[in-house]
């Protein structure tokens, strides 16, 4: 059984204007647990276009909704998941695209499963929105 | 995010700087779609961009599917390190023409 230890929660307006803010935070915290330079840039990247999605696809449109952002020390991986309140999505049709298309838009999902070890999308218990949960295994357990 | 914009006889260089995310791209998208429109050749100076997402991606994707359709050129020009990352991640850094200066695509077209 995971015992997860949180890091920090975050709850902000789904607006596209909040993502700096996500990135910075996303940055201190990864940079604190002693992940290289191309790790933290990954997993800042992960994050931010994870609430894109939410902001983009689940809510449809800017500052219409909340999400909270959780990062957990989850014995040898951090995790990161996001939990919003639109209308709970069919989670099979979250899938990275063929990337021979060349065409505009769809890569949220390929960047987060390129850069994550882990990419899910859970239920939410009370079906009263969605969760996408990210892991990235921690570099050493020492320092933190 | 800032932009500026060099505007050539043969060519537009927009220049986008700081990061180009969500918030953001729609301006660097409009840009580069309002010169393609006026039928000028783009490039996009990627040098001082220290961060860009999905969307600033797609934005630049847009932009070369457009010049493509029309017989011009969309280049990037001195991409940063942070950009051709993200590039790659995407498979896309084979995709566009991709020049170290003006004088390389000048040459090169």
């Amino acid at each position: 059984m995971n015992i997860d230890t949180k890091v920090i929660e975050l709850r902000f307006p789904s607006c596209s204007d909040r993502l700096k803010l996500i990135r910075a935070v996303i940055c201190s915290v990864a940079g604190m647990y002693g992940y290289t330079t191309q790790d933290v840039e990954g997993m800042v990247l992960a994050v931010n276009e994870a609430c894109m999605n939410i902001i983009q696809h689940a809510y449809g449109q800017e500052c219409v909704g909340e999400v909270i952002l959780e990062v957990l020390d989850r014995s040898d991986r951090l995790v990161f998941r996001l939990t919003d309140s639109a209308p709970p999505c069919d989670r099979s049709l979250i899938k990275s695209r063929d990337l021979s298309d060349i065409r505009p838009g769809g890569l949220g999902v390929h960047l987060m499963q390129q850069v994550m070890d882990t990419v899910e999308y859970i239920e939410r218990p009370d079906k009263k929105g969605n969760i996408v949960e990210m892991s990235k295994k921690l570099p050493h357990r020492e320092g933190v | 995010m800032e932009y500026e914009v060099t505007t050539e006889e043969k060519y537009t260089i927009i220049t986008l700087k700081g990061e180009v995310d969500l918030h953001f791209s729609p301006a660097a998208r409009k840009q580069i779609l309002k010169f393609l429109g006026k039928k000028h050749n783009v490039l996009v100076d990627l040098s001082q961009v220290e961060y860009i997402d999905s969307s600033g991606v797609a934005s630049l994707v847009e932009g070369y599917k457009l010049a493509r359709t029309n017989g011009l050129d969309f280049c990037l020009l001195n991409s940063s390190d942070a950009a051709v990352r993200v590039l790659k991640l995407a498979h896309l850094d084979q995709i566009f023409p991709m020049y170290l200066s003006i004088n390389e695509y000048l040459n090169g077209s």
